[in-house]
């Protein structure tokens, strides 16, 4: 599904990816993993399409398209979605009408027709379930005035909406207590689907616990270090990224 | 310039000197003395520092032809607000068309016929308070004072004490293709009595693409108790001119609250003056002004805290694309007496392009010493994050653009009450970028 292939990206004059490689395949969920500024944030903007990276390098194969060359809504009518790790408040604009936005120009993309506002109420009905929420916040801002929480949810919320091929979970536990968490991580398991991937950034291994990954990548200094199964987070958990990091800048150095 | 397009409106009133009851030709001849006393202001003149009217006077309009007698009542319908069946009167090129008009549904109470009817079937009330307010004696005010030394028709509005209307009454002054090259001159008076309540909409729009000038004044007097609520709305052809002046005097614990939508005209120019002339009362005044391309918008309001224990809460917003130009005055003027005034103005600007300009300039003068008065203004872009969230959901650029920009203006149009207006003008607001 997804092809990443040496990928370089930079702000302004910082280069901050240094050469990714990934495949993630339908039906696999891959975390990536890592310390504060390796990079994690900026693999999942430039899969999104963040006009504020450069790409310098490398290229983004997506279900045999280039990804690269898509604008951040083309890869939102492909299947692409990425959870902020900061939702972005936007006054004026009603999550009700934001949602049915997103939901009917996504589905003009697959070349389904627009949902009225009504019918579209019922279907919010289902998804709203899913995350907790009340038919309220409907009518709230999107995202204003919302706790930490309450923003994570949405971002679930907007995900279960628009039913992606490929998620991408920005930090999406960060800020959450456990209550909110697990609530977040049922909501992504059950929009699991066998024709699905999802890559989960996150910095804490306590979501692998609730979102089980197939992969664990561990992303420093903008390239990936090491690679392995769930047990891979458990042993970061443990131990922390310091031996990783050290072993790395000896490779580094070997070669 | 001056001189020649002096002359010209010189010439216009020589052919209203010998009209109407001895009070009106006083009153006429009086603007008129103004007028040629004081000479059109130029951007020397404080209150139109920022906007040149040279372009309205240069054009040197005449009167206005009479309307060709083709418009129909399916013309008037895109004016109209759908769904509603409103007290409507309808001006064509100045002049009352009756046969467009509708005036049913009302309460007993409240009266409501052209001016020029008025004059005939009301010469007391309407002599009472025509030209008491509008204040013309001064340079900046030159265009009002023509409008009154050349008025010849526009609304009336009398609303009997105690008795509330409902359903609001719409005004709608059209502009035809007869109407090019000409001057019409709307003059309205709206009288509310004692404790009664109204609501009145003020339009103005055009049929064709006619290069017109739409000189209006608009009067109101708001008694003790009473409440009036006046929406303008600016809609006038993109080759347009308009210049109108509002003023309301409100008597104790009254209420006027004001909305000025304005997205029409080449040039535009919006004065909304009030005086808080009783204890305890309130003044609303809201706007929101949409343009692009060369068009100017000029909008100047004043609040004169005359009594103590009034509020006054003002809130006007601003979308500028392309080369256009913005400009909000706002005046606060509290006397010595006026203790306790509360006041707050915000104006809050989204410029869509680099090439656009907004003049906003805050005018307190305050001499009174247990007073509250805030003001503040934004001049800010689209916000980059906001649009880049909505395209990662799919929302392509352009529709990303018009939803943020519907988005800086909500809150604003949130306070129409009117809720079918409210809806009408949230469409209007919502379309008006499109296709760009």
């Amino acid at each position: 599904m997804l092809t990443i292939t040496n990928l370089s990206a930079s702000v302004g004059d910082k280069q901050i990816l240094r050469g990714i490689n990934l495949t993630v395949n339908a039906g696999e969920v891959h975390a990536i993993m890592g310390p504060n500024g390796s990079g994690k944030s900026t693999l999942a903007q430039v899969i999104a399409g963040h006009p504020g990276y450069e790409v310098t390098g490398g290229s983004i194969e997506y279900e045999g398209k280039d990804l690269l060359e898509l604008e951040p809504e083309e890869r939102a009518h492909a299947g692409v979605f990425l959870a902020f790790q900061y939702p972005i408040e936007i006054p004026g604009v009603t999550n009700a009408y934001f949602l049915r936005t997103a939901y009917n120009e996504v589905r003009k993309a697959r070349g389904e027709g627009e949902v009225d506002p009504m019918d579209f109420l019922d279907v919010m009905a289902e998804k709203l379930k899913l995350v907790e929420m009340d038919e309220s916040m409907l009518h709230r801002s999107v995202n204003q005035g919302f706790s930490g929480g309450e923003k994570k949810r949405n971002e679930i919320l907007q995900m279960a909406v628009l039913e992606p091929k490929l998620a991408v979970l920005d930090e999406t536990d960060s800020g959450l207590d456990i209550d909110a968490l697990r609530i977040v991580a049922d909501g992504v398991n059950k929009l699991r689907r066998p024709g699905n991937a999802t890559i989960v950034v996150t910095h804490y291994q306590r979501l692998l616990n609730h979102i089980v990954p197939d992969f664990v990548h561990v992303l420093a200094g903008g390239r990936i270090i090491k690679s392995g199964g769930k047990e891979l987070a458990l042993e970061l958990e443990a131990r922390g990224y310091d031996w990783l990091l050290e072993h790395e800048t000896t490779a580094g150095a070997a070669r | 310039m001056t001189t020649e397009a002096r002359d010209a409106y010189r010439q216009q009133f020589g052919g209203a000197t010998t009209e109407g009851a001895e009070w009106l030709r006083a009153l006429r001849t009086g603007a008129m003395t103004a007028f040629d006393t004081h000479g059109f202001p130029t951007t020397r003149n404080e209150d139109w520092h920022f906007t040149s009217p040279a372009p309205i006077i240069e054009a040197a309009f005449a009167p206005m032809m009479p309307a060709l007698g083709t418009l129909t009542a399916a013309d008037v319908e895109p004016f109209l607000v759908p769904g509603t069946e409103w007290a409507t009167l309808v001006f064509v090129n100045g002049r009352y068309a009756p046969q467009l008009s509708r005036v049913e549904h009302l309460p007993d109470g409240v009266r409501v016929m052209n001016l020029a009817s008025a004059l005939l079937e009301e010469p007391t009330l309407v002599g009472a308070h025509l030209g008491s307010l509008a204040r013309y004696d001064q340079q900046a005010f030159a265009f009002t004072a023509l409008n009154t030394a050349l008025l010849r028709d526009g609304a009336f509005l009398h609303v009997r004490q105690d008795t509330v209307v409902e359903t609001p009454i719409h005004l709608v002054y059209l502009s035809d293709a007869g109407a090019e090259g000409g001057v019409s001159y709307p003059r309205n008076l709206i009288v509310v009595d004692r404790h009664a309540k109204a609501t009145i909409i003020e339009q103005y729009g055009a049929t064709g693409d006619a290069r017109y000038f739409t000189n209006a004044v608009t009067e109101a007097v708001i008694a003790d108790g009473a409440t009036l609520t006046h929406y303008k709305v600016q809609r006038e052809g993109r080759k347009a001119f308009h210049v109108g002046h509002i003023e309301a005097t409100q008597g104790r614990d009254s209420h006027f609250i004001s909305f000025s939508f304005a997205t029409g005209a080449a040039l535009s120019r919006n004065n909304i003056y009030t005086r808080l002339a009783g204890a305890g009362c309130g003044a609303t005044l809201n706007g929101l002004y949409m343009l692009d391309g060369e068009q100017i918008c000029d909008h100047q309001t004043s609040i004169e805290h005359a009594e103590p224990n009034c509020y006054s809460r003002e809130l006007y917003k601003g979308v500028l694309d392309d080369s256009s130009h913005g400009v909000f005055n706002g005046k606060v003027y509290v006397h010595p007496v006026a203790q306790k005034t509360d006041g707050k103005q915000t104006n809050n600007t989204l410029l869509l392009s680099p090439r656009a300009r907004i003049d906003t300039k805050p005018q307190l003068e305050i001499f009174a010493d247990d007073v509250k008065c805030t003001h503040g203004a934004t001049i800010g872009q689209l916000d980059d994050r906001m649009a880049f969230y909505l395209k990662s959901r799919g929302v392509g650029a352009e529709s990303a653009r018009q939803l943020l920009t519907y988005a800086f203006a909500a809150d604003v149009l949130e306070t129409i009450e009117l809720e079918p207006l409210k809806g009408e003008l949230e469409k209007s607001a919502l379309e008006r970028f499109v296709s760009k």
